[in-house]
């Protein structure tokens, strides 16, 4: 389905993304393994793009391809039923399967197609698969994305992209993950293997600059969208809504982050009038949420709590630093590392002068994980600019400037060098 | 994409006629797949026009006009605003709701303007005092 696609094409091509993942849910429950089930949705896709062209597309196409993908299921097992014995049992899972699906395709949003986008999400993102396995899974599965889109966004070769949806799916079926919501004891760590990929996705949609391909800023809009339905699925969660506020108050600050010339700017000289409000009222929203279920707040909600206070504040000036102070705190103390302590040091320059910044930073230089770091220079350069040690300044700027990837950040570091003569 | 999905009113709705029973679940079930598909941002019914205001510009000149507006079909009774992939996949998603009215009704999806949009017109200086003027808009209202 390429882009120059005709408009049948294109139509199916929306469909798809609306289907697909309930599509492959439905059929994994039936099958039990998540490479035949989406070769199959794949199939019922193909025959799809054969039909509707000349058909027109059916009322309920949901429906439609889902019968139409366990016929191929049921053929599938006839054919390879006889030579195994392994597919004469998956044909008896199936004939029982069948009425499962049948009873499902009724009501159109029903718990049970909940389960199974929650169960797809949760074999997509099993610790048992590479990190970036997950991503490629969940994308593929759940997103509804091709591999074309995905290493598009990705910047990586499709092959790449191939390969590493073909291997993690021969790897689940060697683990044999075992198709269900996980509960108990491994429930959370599972949910956070799920919650890391979503937010790395959004991540990586988020670090796009201009002139990269447009598939990548729209990894925003499709990690949001796994993070809502998420939300749906398990409105119990504090921290799901916890990943989702952080995502849209994040997402609210897009279109004031890059500045015309294309250079990023930065929180406190972003204008404020350009931030999307609707997004920072979702968000706030759902920050809200997380902290009705209760308990205390997790990594993600903390993150969140920190970005709306950015948020509610109209001007840089009307910014509650001590209450982000308290947040970094509680953040530093359940997921303590040189960057969370690093950006608390900001945070505390702020509240209470860069002199009380300054002592945090300087006990970072010695941190080994933040030796290659630019942002600790760039940092501890700010603070000794605001308390007039240009000269020392100016050494720290330049050592940012040197250690950052980014040329356009390197070039503001540099400037920022020179102004400290 | 951003699109703004708008519920055309009809005659019915004009007149106050609160939709059926039926109707009033049937779009609750619908607006239900919307978020639990991720794509509904925010959406609302509207009061029929006997309710709203128009105010009309002429050069300096305001002129503020009660409604019912008379040109019906031109006329919203309710919006969304969805975040989807593309224009298709509004209008799949668009297919799929319930007809919002007892009789013949419309829904219009119109994309919002992006940054892109303006290309090369909307220079630097440009897009600078815009962002002046929204930054004036937003200390107004605080």
């Amino acid at each position: 389905m390429s882009e120059l696609a005709s408009e049948p094409h294109r139509t199916i091509e929306a469909v798809w993304r609306i289907e697909s993942a309930r599509l492959i849910g439905g059929l994994v429950r039936i099958v039990r393994d998540v490479g035949l089930a989406e070769d199959l949705a794949q199939d019922a896709l193909i025959a799809a793009l054969e039909q509707w062209p000349e058909s027109g597309v059916p009322r309920n196409p949901g429906a439609w391809l889902m019968s139409t993908a366990r016929r191929r299921a049921i053929d599938h097992f006839r054919h390879h039923g006889m030579a195994e014995q392994k597919h004469e049992q998956l044909g008896r899972e199936i004939d029982e399967g069948q009425q499962d699906s049948a009873e499902a395709l009724v009501a159109t949003m029903d718990d049970e197609i909940g389960d199974d986008l929650l169960r797809l999400l949760f074999i997509a993102c099993h610790p048992v698969l590479s990190v970036e396995a997950r991503v490629a899974l969940t994308l593929r599965l759940l997103g509804g994305l091709t591999t074309t889109e995905i290493a598009r966004a990705f910047l990586v070769p499709e092959p790449t992209i191939a390969q590493r949806i073909v291997r993690a799916k021969r790897t689940l079926a060697e683990a044999r993950v075992p198709y269900e919501v996980p509960r108990g004891a491994d429930r959370d760590a599972r949910i956070m293997s799920v919650l890391g990929v979503i937010y790395l996705v959004f991540n990586e949609g988020y670090s796009a600059t201009a002139g990269d391909d447009l598939m990548r800023p729209a990894l925003c809009e499709d990690a949001l969208r796994l993070g809502r339905i998420l939300a749906g699925l398990a409105p119990d969660e504090a921290e799901v809504h916890g990943l989702v506020a952080l995502m849209e108050i994040q997402a609210s600050r897009s279109r004031a982050r890059i500045g015309p010339d294309g250079s990023p700017v930065l929180l406190m000289d972003q204008d404020r009038a350009r931030w999307d409000r609707l997004l920072i009222g979702r968000g706030l929203a759902a920050l809200a949420r997380a902290e009705k279920v209760g308990g205390s707040l997790g990594p993600y909600a903390l993150q969140a709590a920190i970005a709306a206070c950015h948020a509610r504040a109209f001007r840089p000036d009307d910014t509650d630093w001590h209450r982000i102070v308290a947040l970094y705190d509680a953040l530093a103390e359940l997921t303590p590392s040189p960057v969370v302590e690093l950006n608390r040091a900001v945070a505390v320059s702020m509240a209470d002068g860069p002199e009380a910044g300054l002592e945090i930073v300087d006990e970072l230089t010695a941190e080994p994980a933040l030796r290659s770091y630019h942002l600790l220079p760039a940092v501890r350069g700010d603070l000794l600019f605001k308390l007039g040690r240009l000269a020392e300044a100016r050494g720290d700027f330049e050592r940012a400037a040197f250690l950052t990837q980014n040329t356009r950040e390197r070039k503001l570091l540099l400037d920022r060098a020179a102004k400290c003569a | 994409m951003r699109v703004m999905v708008m519920v055309k009113a009809t005659a019915e709705s004009e007149a106050g006629e609160m939709p059926k029973e039926q109707l009033l679940a049937d779009m609750l079930a619908y607006n239900e797949q919307l978020v639990k598909a991720g794509i509904m941002l925010v959406g609302d019914g509207l009061r029929p026009s006997n309710t709203g205001k128009r105010i009309r510009f002429q050069g300096d000149k305001r002129t503020v006009i009660d409604g019912p507006f008379a040109e019906t079909k031109e006329l919203i009774a309710g919006f969304w605003v969805w975040q989807v992939r593309s224009m298709e996949e509004a209008v799949e998603w668009a297919k799929r709701c319930p007809n919002p009215m007892e009789g013949t009704s419309e829904i219009e999806i119109r994309p919002f303007f992006e940054a892109e949009d303006f290309g090369a017109e909307f220079t630097p200086e440009l897009r600078a005092k815009e962002q002046r003027l929204r930054q004036e808009a937003a200390a107004l209202s605080q």
